[in-house]
């Protein structure tokens, strides 16, 4: 078996004090997606941060395309780290003006040489990213007057326009609409099928049952659960995670999950 | 962003009009000077009088006025991505107060003018240090930390140099004012400004697009392959020498740092071409560098032939101007 895209030996991380995971084995190989469920504060966004590199992991091994963490994502290796892996934060942050072909073409960063302009190239993929999320048509606009929606589709675009492999996504879904929600989630369903690999924090089970193929669920007091999405994500297991009754609903092959 | 092309172009267009800027602060002055003057003086000749006066004292102060808006303007562009903050100028950490408790302190000991400013950039130096070593604390290097301690020890130096000042002999007074409002009748030799100033941009070129994503936030930056770390302790110790270098040289001027990378942004803007540091850096230099030479030119001529303080005319000047700009600016939410 080839060498998985992202794998976690016995890993142990903390945030201020407070242990989120200990003990973690898990694997990510090509062609998976994977959701991450549990409650708030129960440490979903520091796991992906940590998973990501971005942060030192307090115990146990992690290594992405089998280069070791955090180390590999530290210093020179950035640039490296960050054609293979692609992380999309909570929050965007634009203190100053820029118009919204800039904002993806930012994604072409771990591409380019130290010297390179953009090529035409990079344009057209930028281009292709804006109209796979919806946004042809925005190139030119002032990123700070789009709203809360479009400003999270637009760095989901960034994202694409980074083409890494191993997407790390934290709450993709924040501000968009349902008909978006779709969209964005079946976007990473096709990157997932053609061999990248997904790992989202989401926080409706429902759409983690119906878009990801596995789930890890974080009780937030050193226990996890993972596996197969059909297995693991249950009316139980979620009664259990997020500390409120919930009843399961089906229709069409579609599972729900609803609060009691 | 602009094309690689037409940021060029745009440069070219810069660098004329410093070289333009440059050629009228040799022109202007009380002692009128003709264009066979100013050429013989550039290719070096020893001649009459107004020679004298173009070789030995307008071109040395021209070019010192070129390196300091230069710095300046160089400096505020990295102090606002370090601080992701549009509003941070290359005083906002305190050197210029640490500057300026070095000269006052060596005007009122009556060390020569090349001591003072040997203090001026030790005080610099030592602002800059213990800014960095308080903010750095725990290791976490939080931009409201660094923030709040630059603010504070800016506020210490103030303190002392109100203090120098009141106790000072009359004497001393009128020279220690001109130093605190930015004056280049202190500038000695341009030439190490000047190298200074290629150098902070040699080194700063070739990192502006990793500049680009840090002034989106540090997380992305990170995530995009920026060795946010590095680079971050580098524009910190980069911009704080440039602001040293220049304070030093013609005391601590204001509102360029402030507001030349903003008329450039702004100028960008309208273009379309966003904020890309690679034309920013480089344009900023060379606009601040030029607006500094004319405002000098003027401070020295206007009320010929007593000579005002630069720092006083960019700020009466650059305020109005700067003012009208952002009014047509067309209002985000439009």
């Amino acid at each position: 078996m080839n060498t998985p895209l992202l794998e976690a030996t016995q890993l142990e991380v903390h945030i201020g004090g407070h242990r989120i995971c200990r003990d973690l084995d898990w694997r990510v190989g090509t062609g998976e997606s994977w959701a991450i469920l549990g409650r708030n504060g129960a440490g979903k966004s520091t796991l992906l941060a940590t998973l990501a590199g971005l942060r030192p992991q307090q115990g146990g091994r992690l290594s992405v395309a089998g280069l070791a963490l955090p180390h590999a994502s530290l210093g020179a290796g950035a640039r490296a780290m960050a054609r293979v892996r692609g992380y999309l934060s909570q929050h965007q942050f634009d203190p100053f003006a820029s118009t919204v072909m800039e904002t993806v073409l930012v994604g072409r960063h771990p591409h380019l040489g130290r010297w390179d302009w953009e090529s035409a190239e990079d344009r057209r993929i930028a281009e292709a990213a804006l109209n796979e999320l919806g946004l042809d048509g925005f190139a030119e606009r002032e990123v700070q007057t789009l709203s809360g929606g479009e400003r999270q589709r637009l760095a989901v675009a960034q994202l694409l326009a980074q083409q890494p492999q191993l997407f790390l996504l934290d709450e993709p879904l924040t501000h968009l609409d349902l008909s978006h929600q779709v969209a964005v989630m079946e976007l990473f369903g096709r990157r997932a099928a053609a061999g990248a690999a997904i790992v989202a924090v989401l926080h409706d089970p429902g759409f983690a049952a119906r878009y990801c193929r596995q789930a890890l669920l974080l009780f937030g007091n050193d226990e996890w659960l993972a596996g197969p999405a059909a297995d693991i994500i249950t009316a139980e297991n979620l009664t259990r995670l997020y500390g409120h009754p919930l009843r399961e609903l089906s229709a069409d092959g579609q599972r729900w999950f609803v609060p009691c | 962003m602009p094309s690689r092309r037409r940021a060029l172009l745009s440069l070219a267009i810069l660098i004329g009009l410093a070289l333009l800027s440059v050629l009228v602060a040799l022109a202007a002055g009380s002692l009128s000077v003709s264009a066979a003057d100013i050429l013989s003086a550039l290719s070096g000749n020893k001649g009459g009088l107004a020679v004298e006066v173009i070789g030995g004292l307008r071109l040395p102060r021209a070019l010192a006025a070129f390196a300091c808006g230069g710095l300046l303007a160089l400096a505020g562009v990295l102090m606002q991505v370090l601080l992701r903050n549009p509003l941070a100028d290359p005083y906002v950490l305190g050197i210029s107060g640490g500057a300026a408790v070095g000269a006052l302190a060596a005007m009122l000991a009556g060390l020569t003018l090349a001591l003072m400013n040997l203090a001026a950039f030790a005080g610099a130096l030592a602002a800059m240090l213990m800014v960095f070593g308080l903010a750095h604390g725990d290791a976490s290097w939080t931009r409201s930390r660094l923030l709040l301690t630059g603010v504070i020890v800016a506020a210490g130096c103030g303190a002392i140099v109100a203090l120098i000042l009141s106790i000072a002999p009359e004497e001393d007074l009128h020279g220690m004012l001109f130093w605190l409002m930015g004056d280049l009748g202190y500038a000695t030799s341009p030439w190490p400004a000047l190298m200074v100033l290629a150098l902070g941009l040699v080194v700063t070129l070739p990192f502006a697009r990793e500049l680009n994503l840090l002034s989106r936030g540090d997380t992305l930056a990170q995530a995009l392959g920026v060795s946010v770390k590095h680079v971050k302790l580098g524009i910190y110790v980069l911009a704080s020498l440039l602001t040293a270098v220049a304070v030093t040289t013609a005391g601590s001027i204001g509102f360029i740092g402030l507001v030349v990378p903003h008329l450039v942004r702004l100028a960008m803007i309208r273009l379309g071409w966003g904020n890309d540091q690679r034309l920013l850096l480089p344009a900023s230099a060379l606009f601040g560098g030029s607006l500094l030479v004319l405002a000098d030119t003027l401070a020295r001529t206007v009320i010929a032939p007593q000579q005002l303080p630069v720092g006083v005319l960019t700020a009466l000047l650059g305020v109005p101007v700067f003012l009208f700009l952002l009014g047509r600016q067309p209002s985000e939410h439009q």
